[in-house]
């Protein structure tokens, strides 16, 4: 009987511990996918964060080390430094990267890393129940910005591909959602590009996915993917924020 | 015999490194160590290893953490302040059961304190740097030779146990230029099973991980890394003593401490006083047995340190306060002269004998 749909190999068989409705499983699968695709599996290592995908050790059949929070770059880069030969990337969310880790992410972009990095950016601090991220919307309302995040007190979201864009060593950055099926297509394409280049010795990559988070979000799963749609994606338009090898094929 | 050649400590130290199969050193500069990172930047590219200049400190370990759980031999080094930003990377590191090297060139403190030497970090090192129930060998060398012979050791001690071990010198260990032989022997490889070096998809996948959310299990996790430290305790304390066997007062003291003691000890020897020194090399495991020993045969003992009274509390605990332990110290870069440390065994004699 032909088989038409079936696990990743880079998955393992855990029970995923992710919310109804989150977008998490959407995002490791398609990391997964990838990874078979190019037929890496074997050869790569993944580095967990903490936060809600602080457990994806479990997830990815890949060797995986727990990173202290935001510290991933940092540990993907000495994992990559021992053994060039060897798939790197981590999995942080928008607090890890985007907060504690600010420094690690962006000097691991100017250093030019040859690692990716997948970055899940849904606007919340999932695992500590629901408080205001780097991420967080203006006037958005979280258990820590009760009255709506107010940029007067507590200032801006941070665009992490935006700011990224204008660090030399980048290679390669592109905001993804996983919303709709045709997003999460482009976000597989984006995904598998950046591996690519990773294998290719082509330097730093770093995909943000914007993903849902209901439980947090105080939204049903379905309300959710329209709300990321609606709120987010205006506030964090989609594409490719930087390519250096197209760049440099245009020329 | 090895000819001898002219090294400043830490780049003696550094070299010793290199000589333990290090190829990759992560830093981020500070005074008075930066001498090991500058040498490192020259000779890493040279034996086909890693530099990296990281932007802190906390990145500078967390990039040990990436090689060590590759499976390599990995180091970085500091001072002082530097260390406290590298606590968190420190208890991962036991958390992980990761082996590391790790250099704290001490100056003074607290805060951003000064650049002079100083050994206010002996309770930080000892224990522990950072959150949870950890340690980490603690390696305290008072020469350039020892600098070089501990570093050599200390990777292997560190592969051996799968924990950090921490070399505590001081500024003026650093610093000083001595005599000394590069002189090694062969390097002892570990089997590294747990290594993230990727499955090649012929085994289970390894993870290197510090979080253990059932209690059960991480007292449990705990409870092996402690039958490990017993092991530790039992078998790696080092010391050397100076002139105890008929002494009746007993410096102790490590480090560049204890060469000043050792001035006045003649000092004194040369007045009739009976003085010796106890000098542990391993502060952890402190040579608590040793120590104890020493407590039934002397009247008194004198804690030397470059701090506010940090070792003493190690040599009341040890010596179970059998016996008074006067305190000899200077702080916050000052450095005792043998004179001081003279007037103190004076002291601990009772009177000006």
């Amino acid at each position: 009987m032909a088989v038409v749909f079936e696990k990743p190999k880079a998955l393992t068989d855990a029970t995923l511990h992710y919310c109804p409705g989150c977008t998490h499983g959407i995002i490791h699968r398609l990391v997964a996918e990838v990874l078979d695709e190019l037929g890496v599996q074997g050869k790569t290592v993944g580095i967990a964060s903490v936060g809600c995908s602080v457990m994806s050790y479990d997830y990815f059949d890949v060797d995986m080390v727990q990173a202290a929070h935001g510290r991933a770059p940092a540990v993907a880069t000495g994992v990559k430094r021992a053994n060039p030969e060897n798939i790197v990337f981590t999995y942080q969310g928008d607090g890890d990267l985007a907060a504690i880790g600010t420094a690690e992410t962006v000097h691991s972009a100017a250093r030019g890393e040859n690692i990716t990095i997948i970055f899940v950016n849904n606007a919340i601090y999932g695992m500590t129940g629901g408080q205001m991220a780097p991420t967080t919307l203006p006037g958005q309302v979280t258990q820590t910005s009760p009255y709506g995040r107010d940029t007067n007190h507590v200032g801006f979201p941070l665009k992490v591909c935006e700011l990224l864009s204008n660090v030399d060593g980048a290679a390669y950055l592109e905001r993804v959602a996983v919303n709709n099926v045709k997003n999460v297509k482009a976000a597989k394409k984006a995904i598998k590009k950046a591996f690519t280049y990773q294998t290719e010795g082509k330097g730093f990559s770093l995909i943000e996915v914007l993903s849902t988070c209901p439980t947090n979000w105080g939204l049903t799963p379905p309300d959710a993917l329209k709300w990321l749609e609606e709120n987010m994606i205006p506030y964090y338009p989609l594409g490719v924020y930087k390519d250096k090898y197209a760049e440099e094929a245009e020329k | 015999m090895a000819d001898k050649v002219l090294m400043k400590g830490n780049e003696a130290m550094a070299e010793a490194a290199i000589m333990a199969g290090c190829r990759h050193y992560l830093g981020y500069p500070i005074t008075p160590q930066t001498e090991i990172a500058a040498y490192m930047s020259k000779r890493m590219p040279k034996v086909g290893g890693t530099f990296l200049q990281a932007e802190s400190e906390i990145s500078a370990i967390n990039m040990v953490i990436g090689v060590a759980s590759a499976g390599k031999r990995a180091m970085t080094s500091s001072s002082s302040p530097g260390i406290s930003l590298k606590g968190e990377g420190l208890s991962y590191l036991a958390g992980c059961d990761l082996p590391a090297f790790v250099v704290n060139v001490q100056r003074g403190g607290p805060g951003l304190g000064g650049i002079q030497p100083s050994q206010a970090d002996y309770f930080q090192a000892t224990r522990g740097t950072s959150h949870g129930d950890y340690h980490m060998i603690v390696l305290a060398p008072n020469s350039v030779q020892e600098m070089v012979n501990l570093t050599f050791q200390g990777f292997d001690m560190a592969d051996k146990y799968r924990m950090t071990v921490m070399l505590l010198a001081d500024g003026t260990m650093g610093q000083m230029m001595e005599p000394v032989s590069l002189d090694m022997g062969e390097v002892k490889t570990y089997d590294k099973p747990w290594a993230v070096t990727g499955t090649n998809c012929e085994r289970e996948h390894n993870i290197v991980n510090s979080l253990f959310l059932k209690p059960e299990l991480l007292e449990q996790k705990n409870f092996e890394r402690f039958e490990r430290y017993a092991c530790i305790e039992e078998n790696e304390a080092m010391y050397e003593e100076y002139l105890m066997d008929d002494a009746e007062v007993c410096i102790v003291a490590y480090g560049i401490s204890a060469r000043i003691a050792k001035n006045a000890i003649d000092a004194a020897r040369a007045k009739g006083i009976k003085v010796g020194m106890f000098r542990p090399i391993t502060l952890w495991p402190f040579p608590k047995k040793e120590i104890r020993a020493i407590a039934d045969k002397v009247n008194s003992f004198i804690s030397v340190e470059l701090s506010m009274g940090q070792l003493i509390e190690d040599v009341k605990l040890y010596t179970e306060c059998t016996k008074p332990v006067y305190l000899c110290n200077r702080t916050g870069g000052m450095i005792m002269t043998p004179e001081e440390v003279l007037a103190k065994i004076g002291e601990a004699v009772g009177g000006n004998k």
